[in-house]
């Protein structure tokens, strides 16, 4: 496992920060949610952040998706400075970078037909004026991918699938829009267990076919362990551990770490209630 | 064998929706709960686990909807019963009920103590107020939680330790059956572990006689309860002990669901998760055969057209397919 | 869309509402075709006709006579001849007499001229009664016999040349017209008002004034309210803050007052029907932005809307695609709520008389000004006030039935 790490440190930088920092509110009202992280993703790494609600994870993802503004320090695209001060800019920083968020229920516009969807991603890559069979097989290759057949899903409302399937679909999306990074922001949480595995298997489908650099955002170490490369533990806006997945899981160094490993229920060794408050 | 603290025969009960259409999320369950026992419910969202937990207490209110059956707690059968005198005679002092997110249902403008004393109060009349205080002292050190809280408000106090001080004071009269869906779910792993604490000791001193734990997070099943039981689209499709179940699960139902388990341990990492495809039935309109043929692996003809029978293997164990079970043991050992 | 506008139809409140608002507006359509002219047309020279038919008397007396005998016919004449106070005078003579009146209904005429013809006596001086007040009730006597004696009244006309008077014939007791050979008849049905105007006429085009009115102050109301709150509440940061502060004053400055210093300033000439309308709905947005902002700010940060975002769609795009759809629901709701307080707000405002220019339309708010100022409801007259209130009443009620039973269609937490 760890020469395959070393494998992966050598791959040129996608994304990385220094010093980012998010700050709301100003004055004696200000609180930090996001408290000078560093990170380094590589191209084509598995990265899971894990952290509990409050952690400052979702803010975090938001920044680096530039849908948040960043308070302090810098973060790097592909080993430029990223530069999201206008439009144009951000729109062509998006085509980089793109997200599947954690309530698959409310990620579609429930006026808008599946197709719409799917079609605007198609336009979004400069493929507005294709002829109308290319965008059909454009769309049907990209459901394919996600074992969805898009003969069943023309003509049909979001609302009209189960919550695995409308997740799988926010995955053909990324399919169709091929960025080079994907934030996922716990794509399974709101999904039955069953499904779960599907949606993993994509996600892992999509970085060794496509390339894709994979940030998974979640805050079940358990399922950051099985999936990830490496891992990032976050606590009140700070990353208390990084690291490859095998050394932050069964070698945790901080207290935090050891503790949030030792109060997940265990299946192969006792889980110790003792040890509890 | 020791005494049944809860039994349920045959129990149907149906939600009538806007459009007057029965959908039946709960459909012949029967199961049995010993003394001193305490049984998981484990299934996908929408397979009828919660609605089982709010018809256990006998009492319903509109949409759902009593349809047959019986539940017969202690020797007392509570299925015909008055909704007013299951509320006044048999909820909290003979079942108590845990929702998810029961925390929230504290009045923010009372103090803790007050609600023990509703509780009791609502029981006994008579009792007197200086020692149901009393015996709320006792028992919150008992369960090791501060008694100080018993002279706070509900917004002083943290959501786990709110989620606990609920479970006590809906204990507090020693129900011979608590019914906890999902009490943990909205917290974070290690008030999680609390609670689950919390409850094991009650168990163990027997404040609690018997427990049902619903959760769709299966290693907190299988570090809870004795025995755990799977539901698919409102029917019962395998009962076992919690090792057996979680090791050697016999429906394939139950495999799939317990081949998606993830724990951070090591080898978890090697492992294939299962996955199963498609989606559970409308409750609207179930199949006439077996539920789960559509996404069954194994699925023969007959499957589609068969009601399923349940069978028992003996020792608490029996499950619900056209298999038999040594059929389906050869066919999982083949496919390793 | 189907299924929602079913379960809209399903809704029991819903269409209660709506049949009440369909009823009130088909009334507005329908009527002026029967019953067509002005409104405001003064057909009466007194005021406040009682409601029923009148009958053209000049028209009844050339018309063909028929002779009828009917038994009761002057025991009617005499019921109707005696007022109230003619009632209450005899039971006065009848104490002054010392005769117990124990058990005399008054309402009951026939016993009580049985009692009059037993004891009534010419001559007899009650104590205490004055020569005038005798001659009063002797009267009242001659009348009440009389109606049973055979007399006949004579018509005549003065010939306007000589100034001749001419007899034109007799008419008899026992003589009677058809109604349908009198040339004019006329149905009043809710009487007339202080000006002599057919209330029910104009009742049915005040109605369409004051929907009208509260339409007008209903969309110019949700439509600042819709564009405050989107702006408010996407875009966020300073702009939110002016718009929130605006608002805020516009809160606590009871709109009521504002709206009468506007109209007060308008002036009586400014003031048409429209005007008055856009007023109110320039006073009431305040509620509307409010809410659309708070709505807005819970859909601002909706997954959706920030996958619209990294799709890169524009702003007026997401605005107009994944936040408007979500809240137009609402709105409509807000709407129809805002149309009913307008009506209202009208009816306030008239009530005080600042409304709309009194000699152009009739609003329901005009109508119980007029109503109020010439003493209708300390005269009686309730045909003229009392529909009215009944209209208003109507249209509010139907208005807010249809917006509980949208409400309990759209709002999740709502529904049973």
């Amino acid at each position: 496992m760890s020469s395959e790490n070393k494998k992966l440190d050598t791959r040129p930088l996608c994304l990385s920060g220094k010093g980012v920092t998010k700050v709301f509110g100003t004055g004696n009202k200000a609180n930090v949610a996001v408290d000078h992280v560093d990170f380094e993703f590589h191209e084509g790494e598995f990265v899971s952040i894990v952290g509990e609600s409050g952690s400052g994870k979702t803010t975090l993802s938001k920044m680096l998706l530039g849908l948040l503004n960043v308070t302090e320090g810098q973060i790097d695209f592909q080993g430029k400075p990223r530069d999201i001060s206008s439009r144009s800019k951000k729109n062509e920083y998006w085509k980089g970078i793109q997200a599947i968020f954690q309530d698959p229920f409310s990620s579609f516009n429930v006026f808008h037909k599946i197709d719409a969807v799917l079609l605007d991603c198609i336009a979004m890559r400069g493929g507005r004026n294709l002829p109308k069979e290319e965008k059909i097989r454009l769309m049907t290759e990209a459901c394919s991918f996600v074992n969805l057949k898009y003969a069943e899903l023309t003509n049909k409302y979001p609302f009209e699938l189960s919550g695995g399937q409308m997740q799988r679909l926010m995955i053909a999306r990324i399919f169709l829009l091929k960025p080079k990074i994907l934030l996922a922001d716990e794509p399974t949480s709101m999904i039955d267990a069953c499904s779960r595995a599907t949606i993993l298997d994509m996600l892992l489908q999509l970085r060794d076919e496509v390339g894709m650099t994979v940030i998974f955002i979640t805050h079940d170490i358990g399922l950051a362990y099985y999936i990830s490369d490496s891992v990032y533990i976050m606590e009140h806006g700070k990353f208390v551990e990084r690291g490859t997945a095998d050394d932050v899981i069964l070698r945790p160094q901080a207290e935090y770490t050891k503790r949030l490993i030792n109060d997940v229920p265990k299946i192969y060794e006792a889980w110790d209630l003792s040890t509890v408050g | 064998m020791s005494k049944i603290m809860l039994e349920v025969n045959e129990l149907t009960t149906k939600y009538i929706t806007r459009f007057h259409e029965d959908v039946y999320a709960v459909d012949h369950v029967s199961l049995k709960i010993e003394e001193g026992k305490s049984l998981g419910i484990a299934g996908e969202s929408g397979c009828g686990k919660s609605t089982l937990a709010l018809s256990l207490m006998g009492y319903y209110f509109a949409p759902l909807h009593y349809q047959s059956g019986d539940i017969i707690i202690d020797g007392k059968n509570i299925s015909g019963m008055k909704p007013d005198d299951v509320r006044k005679n048999i909820l909290g002092s003979e079942i108590a009920y845990i929702p998810q997110a029961a925390m929230n249902a504290l009045n923010p403008t009372r103090k803790i103590y007050k609600f023990i004393e509703d509780v009791v109060l609502a029981h006994d009349s008579k009792a007197d107020k200086k020692d149901i205080f009393e015996m709320a002292r006792e028992r919150f050190s008992r369960l090791g939680l501060p008694v100080e809280t018993l002279d706070k408000h509900a917004v002083e106090l943290s959501g786990g330790m709110k989620q606990r001080t609920v479970i006590a004071i809906s204990t507090i009269l020693q129900p011979k059956v608590l019914i906890a869906d999902e009490p943990s779910s909205a917290l974070d792993v290690t008030s999680q572990k609390m609670v689950i604490k919390m409850l094991r000791d009650m168990m163990d001193s027997g404040f609690i006689k018997s427990m049902i734990f619903i959760t769709h997070e299966l290693p907190l099943l299988y570090n809870v309860t004795d025995d755990i039981m799977v539901m698919y689209a409102g029917q019962i499709v395998e009962t076992n002990n919690s090792h057996d179940m979680v090791f050697n699960p016999l429906h394939p139902y139950s495999k799939g669901l317990m081949g998606s388990i993830i724990v951070p341990e090591e080898g978890v990492r090697d492992q294939k998760l299962t996955a199963i495809p498609g989606t559970p039935p409308n409750l609207k309109n179930p199949p006439k055969g077996c539920r789960f043929a559509e996404r069954c692996k194994y699925v023969m003809p007959q499957c589609r057209f068969n009601e399923m029978p349940m069978i028992n293997l003996g020792d608490g164990h029996q499950y619900r397919c056209g298999h038999s079970h040594e059929h389906l043991k050869e066919m999982y050992a083949d496919e390793q | 869309m189907k299924n929602t506008l079913r379960q809209v139809f399903h809704s029991g409140k819903f269409v209660a509402g709506f049949s009440i608002f369909v009823f009130i507006l088909l009334m507005m359509i329908i009527y002026p075709l029967i019953n067509p002219g002005n409104p405001l047309e003064r057909i009466g020279v007194g005021t406040f006709a009682k409601p029923g038919t009148y009958v053209s008397l000049y028209d009844s007396v050339s018309s063909d006579r028929e002779t009828l005998r009917l038994a009761d016919a002057d025991e009617n004449r005499i019921k109707s001849m005696m007022s109230m106070e003619d009632r209450v005078s005899m039971v006065a003579w009848f104490t002054a007499m010392d005769i117990s009146v124990e058990g005399v209904d008054m309402n009951d005429t026939d016993a009580l001229l049985t009692m009059w013809r037993e004891n009534y006596d010419e001559k007899a001086r009650p104590a205490g009664m004055t020569k005038a007040q005798r001659n009063f009730y002797v009267r009242l006597n001659n009348s009440i016999t009389s109606a049973n004696t055979a007399e006949v009244l004579s018509v005549t006309e003065t010939n306007s040349a000589t100034g001749e008077v001419v007899d034109k014939g007799k008419i008899d007791k026992t003589d009677y017209v058809n109604v349908g050979d009198v040339a004019n008849v006329k149905t009043l049905p809710l009487g007339t008002d202080n000006f002599g105007r057919d209330v029910l006429k104009e009742l049915v085009s005040a109605c369409g004034t004051s929907i009208w009115i509260g339409f007008i102050a209903g969309i110019v109301a949700t439509l600042i309210g819709l564009l405050l709150g989107l702006l408010a509440g996407y875009l966020g940061g300073i702009v939110d803050d002016i718009i929130m502060f605006v608002t805020n004053i516009f809160t606590v400055i009871p709109s009521f007052v504002l709206l009468i210093l506007i109209t007060y300033s308008l002036g009586q000439d400014q003031r048409g029907a429209t005007t008055v309308a856009v007023v109110i709905g320039l006073t009431s947005w305040v509620w509307t932005t409010r809410s659309v902002r708070s709505q807005v700010i819970s859909l601002r940060n909706r997954d959706h809307v920030n996958l619209s975002k990294l799709s890169g769609h524009s702003l007026m795009r997401i605005v107009m695609t994944d936040i408007l759809p979500y809240i137009a629901s609402y709105v409509v709701m807000a709407f129809i709520l805002q149309v009913s307080s307008g009506i209202l707000a009208e009816a306030q405002l008239s009530l005080l008389g600042l409304g709309p220019k009194t000699t152009e339309v009739p609003t329901l708010g005009l109508m119980m000004n007029w109503a109020m100022l010439y003493s209708a409801h300390l005269n009686g007259s309730w045909w003229a006030y009392f529909p009215v209130i009944l209209t208003i009443a109507g249209i509010s009620f139907s208005m807010n039935l249809m917006n509980t039973g949208l409400d309990q269609v759209f709002n999740p937490t709502l529904r049973d």
